[in-house]
Formats: C-alpha cells, structure tokens, sequence
C-alpha cells in the first residue's frame, strides 16, 4: 500500500511538475536550459573566451599605441629630427629577422651571430637617422626603447591573429589555446611597457643587476674598452688580480660579454684560475626578488651566441667558472629596478668575493663578468 | 610622460543590452508582484521575491560586465628615487629620478666637505599588494 502511494505521487515530483503554475514555470526554464546547454554549451563557452580575449587585446592595443607614442615622443625630445619620424617608427616596429637556416646545424651559431649584428648594426643606423641630435648613449637608450614597442607590436598582432583566426574558424581549440596562455601575455606586455618607460628614460633596469655588481667591483679604477660595447678593468680583489668586464653604460647596452671573455682569456694564455659570472635570473614564484643564489656555469642569456663563445673558451683551457644569480620575475627584469633587487645586487658582490676567496689562491687571475643590459649603469 | 587614456568604441551587442533590460523589468514586476501577494498574506510571495532578486542580481550583473569594457586604461608610472652620496662624509640626498641620472654618475663637488657627489642607487620602491604564502615558505 505505502508503495502504491509512492508511484502515484512519482510523476508530480518529476518530469512533470504538480498542479502550481510556478512549478511549471521552474520545470520549463530547467529543460530549456538543459536543452541549450546540450546543443549550446561549447559555443557559450568559445563565446565567453572571445569575449575575454576581446578585452585583453583592447588593453594591448592600448600598450601597443602607447608604445609607440612614447617612442616617437622620445625621438622628438632627445633626437630633434627635422620631419616627423612617426613614419620611420612605424617602418621600424614592422622590422623581421629572419634566422639562419638551421637543417644542417654546424656554423649556426655563427651566421646567427652575423645575422644579429646585422640587424643591431641597421637599427642603429635607422636611429641616428631618427634622432641626428642623439648622442651614443642616447642611441643606444632610443635602440631599446624602440625594440620595447617593437616587441608589443608583434605581440599584439600575434594574439589578434589568434582570435580572428578563431572567430573565423569558429574553432573552440585556437580561441582555447590563446585564452589559456592571456595571462602570461599579458604579463610579459605589462613588463613590456613598463620597460618601454624606463628605457625612454635611462633608468636602471632588473636585468641590469650582473652589469652593476661588476661596475661596483671596477670602479675607481681604470678601464679599457673591448668588443663589442664592453670595458674591462684590472682590479686587485682579496689578493687575486680580477678583469672585471660589464657592457658599456650608461647606454642600454649588452655588449658581448662572451667576445670579451674570450679575448682576456687568450691575452692571458688561459692562465685564469676561475670565471665568475654575475647575472639576474629569472624566479620561480614563491621565491624573493633579489634572492642571490651561486652555482656552476655560464650565466648568460640572450639568443646563445655568446654563451657558446664562453663555453668554447673555457673548455679549450679546462677553466672552471662559478656562477651568481640574482632573482628576479620578468616584469622586474625589463622594468625599473627595484629596491629589493638593488639590494641583492650587495649581496651579490659580497658572495663574489667570497667565491673568489674560497675557490683561488692569493696571486691568482680571476675574470668576474657582470652580464646584463647595462642601461642607468655607469662603471 | 603622462598616463594617456584611451576611448575605445561601445563593441557590446545590443541584444545584448535589450535582453538585460528586459531581464531586468521582469524582475522588478516579479518584486511588485511579491509586494501585492505579501499585501494579501500570499505565502507564495515568497517565490516572486526569489526570482526578482536572482533577475535582478543577474541583470545587473550582465550591465557592470558591459560597462567593463568601456573602462579607461592607464598605463602606471612607477616612482624612481636617486640616492646621492658623498664617499668621504656622511652626505645622502635622496631626490626622484631626473632624466640623465645613472649610477655611479659623478655630480659636482659636496657641500660638506673637500670631496665628489655621486649616484650610489637608483631604484623603485614597491608595495606588495599581497601577503606571501606563509605556509609555502
């Protein structure tokens, strides 16, 4: 009997509501949403990742405008061209390198490396033709400034790609893979854009903390310029004689830390009992910015071209080499330098010279390279 | 340099717009109607009430997220401080960075004593917005 009063109360309480209008009401929109999200379900999401990537790229047009303003702004206030160089601003955000073929791999590094001067050595062209008025150190902040909006250039144009692309297509899986990876964009731009104000201004950037460890140790005593874009000085450090090399500041300047070391290693016969690189490193999350951490080989970023010059050295001398990092994110790395990371940078010639201490003897020759751009940094 | 702020165009569709300001009636006569059956002691007052505020929750909602897109942009300039010292006495000035600042740059003779300023830091001091994970340290 209890059971029979149970199946005839069964349909009222579900799929077909009681006698109460509002139970109606609330079954109908149930099933409608059902049946929409059955057939609907993955075009309501691509639509909700439009519209999210939709809002990032209106902010990176943004960056991207500004980006380019404060470039020709800049151009106008150091260079004092004649014309206007909008035109030539924008000739030069759409500049490719196009890198060397790579299917047979032996000489790489070297037509890569020829392929990179060629491009540094047209760009610095283009800029004295921008800004006649500009002097080197000048030049070399404009150069940076304009690969900054050079750079949000192609990452603007590469995400709007991405999402006409997948409106085109309607393809769930392109919107996908460009909303997934939005933050991290995004974060690099933001980086980005702060870079573009700190090199338009020539202040000292995060990845310039190698380069101002070694301007610290160096200065006060006389230095020799190298190739490329590189002093070295002589300095007698905790009884050893160190060739401290950084690129040449204050200019935003890399320098080829690699084509220096190599030539103090062959001046000297590769009687270097040991080479220290200092450079800034990126962190994991979690970890401080301007936390120094030490350990073995070449600390140097770039396209590679001189990590393999310094390995190439040190391997035909059996030279060891020590390396001490300083962390940093890369928001912190292309912007102004923080406090935290000026800090470090203490540390870090501390941890040098103990280095030195522990790992040489008194009388010996060391090569300490501070590697980082070395813009807002004198020596 | 100062944060330049950009007006981008309305891009919202408006059905979109439409649909919300009809959501949005329905919910204000859902709450009316509420109002008139707690008037006539209606217990299924109770019902209108819920669904006037989820309908008005929704819509609201829906209209802040178009508005969203309308906001203005900035691009943040963060504060640069140069620290000047002198190495032979106690000098430190610390003044906010002008153009032609660098470090280690010599910048004329002290005024305290026989020997030479110079810029011995220049950095941006950040507030972090969010505490550290403490338990992950």
């Amino acid at each position: 009997m209890a059971n029979l009063i149970q199946l005839e109360t069964l349909p009222a309480q579900g799929l077909f509501p009681g006698q109460d209008a509002l139970s109606w009401i609330f079954q109908i929109i149930f099933t409608l949403l059902f049946i929409v999200f059955v057939f609907y379900g993955q075009r309501i999401q691509m639509y909700i990742m439009v519209r999210e990537i939709e809002g990032s790229l209106l902010r990176l047009k943004f960056i991207r405008d500004e980006g380019r303003k404060i470039a020709i702004e800049t151009i106008k206030e150091i260079g004092k061209p004649e014309t206007d160089p909008a035109e030539r601003v924008d000739q030069f955000l759409e500049y490719v390198t196009i890198p060397p073929e790579s299917m047979d791999p032996a000489g790489v590094v070297w037509k890569l490396e020829h392929i990179l001067d060629v491009r540094e050595t047209r760009f610095k062209d283009e800029v004295k033709l921008m800004a006649p008025a500009a002097d080197e150190t000048n030049i070399n902040n404009l150069e940076n400034t304009l690969e900054a909006a050079s750079a949000l250039n192609i990452i603007y144009k590469v995400i709007r790609h991405f999402y006409i692309l997948g409106k085109k297509t309607l393809s769930l899986y392109i919107i996908m893979q460009i909303q997934m990876i939005l933050p991290l964009i995004m974060r690099e731009a933001e980086a980005y854009a702060s870079a573009l104000k700190a090199f338009s201004y020539g202040q000292p950037i995060g990845d310039g903390a190698g380069a101002l460890v070694a301007a610290r140790l160096m200065h006060g005593h006389k230095k020799k310029k190298v190739e490329k874009d590189c002093v070295v000085a002589k300095v007698p450090l905790e009884g050893r004689t160190a060739y401290v090399i950084k690129a040449e500041g204050p200019g935003g300047n890399v320098g080829k830390p690699g084509e220096a070391i190599k030539r103090v290693v062959d001046e000297n016969n590769g009687k270097i009992t040991t080479i220290i690189m200092i450079d800034a490193a990126l962190k994991l999350e979690g970890e401080k910015p301007g936390e120094v951490a030490e350990g073995v080989g070449a600390a140097i970023g770039g396209p590679g071209t001189e990590q393999y010059k310094i390995e190439e050295s040190i391997l035909k001398y059996k030279i060891p080499i020590n390396a001490v990092i300083i962390k940093e994110d890369i928001g912190d790395a292309v912007s102004p330098m923080r406090k935290e990371i000026f800090e470090g940078t203490e540390v870090a010639v501390e941890r040098v010279k103990r280095v030195i201490k522990e790992k040489t003897k008194e009388g010996d020759t060391v090569i300490v390279a501070g590697i980082g751009n070395s813009i807002g940094v004198g020596q | 340099m100062s944060a330049e702020i950009e007006k981008p165009e309305r891009k919202f569709s408006s059905i979109v717009l439409i649909v919300i300001i009809v959501v949005l009636a329905l919910s204000l006569t859902s709450l009316y109607q509420a109002y008139e059956l707690f008037l006539m002691d209606d217990p299924t007052m109770g019902y209108y009430l819920l669904i006037g505020f989820i309908g008005l929750i929704l819509s609201t909602y829906m209209l802040l997220q178009t508005r969203r897109r309308v906001q203005k942009f900035t691009l943040e300039t963060k504060p640069v401080t140069t620290t000047i010292i002198c190495p032979n006495c106690d000098f430190k000035e610390v003044r906010n960075y002008e153009r032609g600042d660098y470090i280690l740059k010599e910048i004329g003779p002290c005024t305290k004593c026989e020997g030479t300023k110079m810029i011995s830091a220049i950095y941006r001091e950040i507030q972090e917005k969010r505490k550290e994970e403490k338990v992950f340290t």
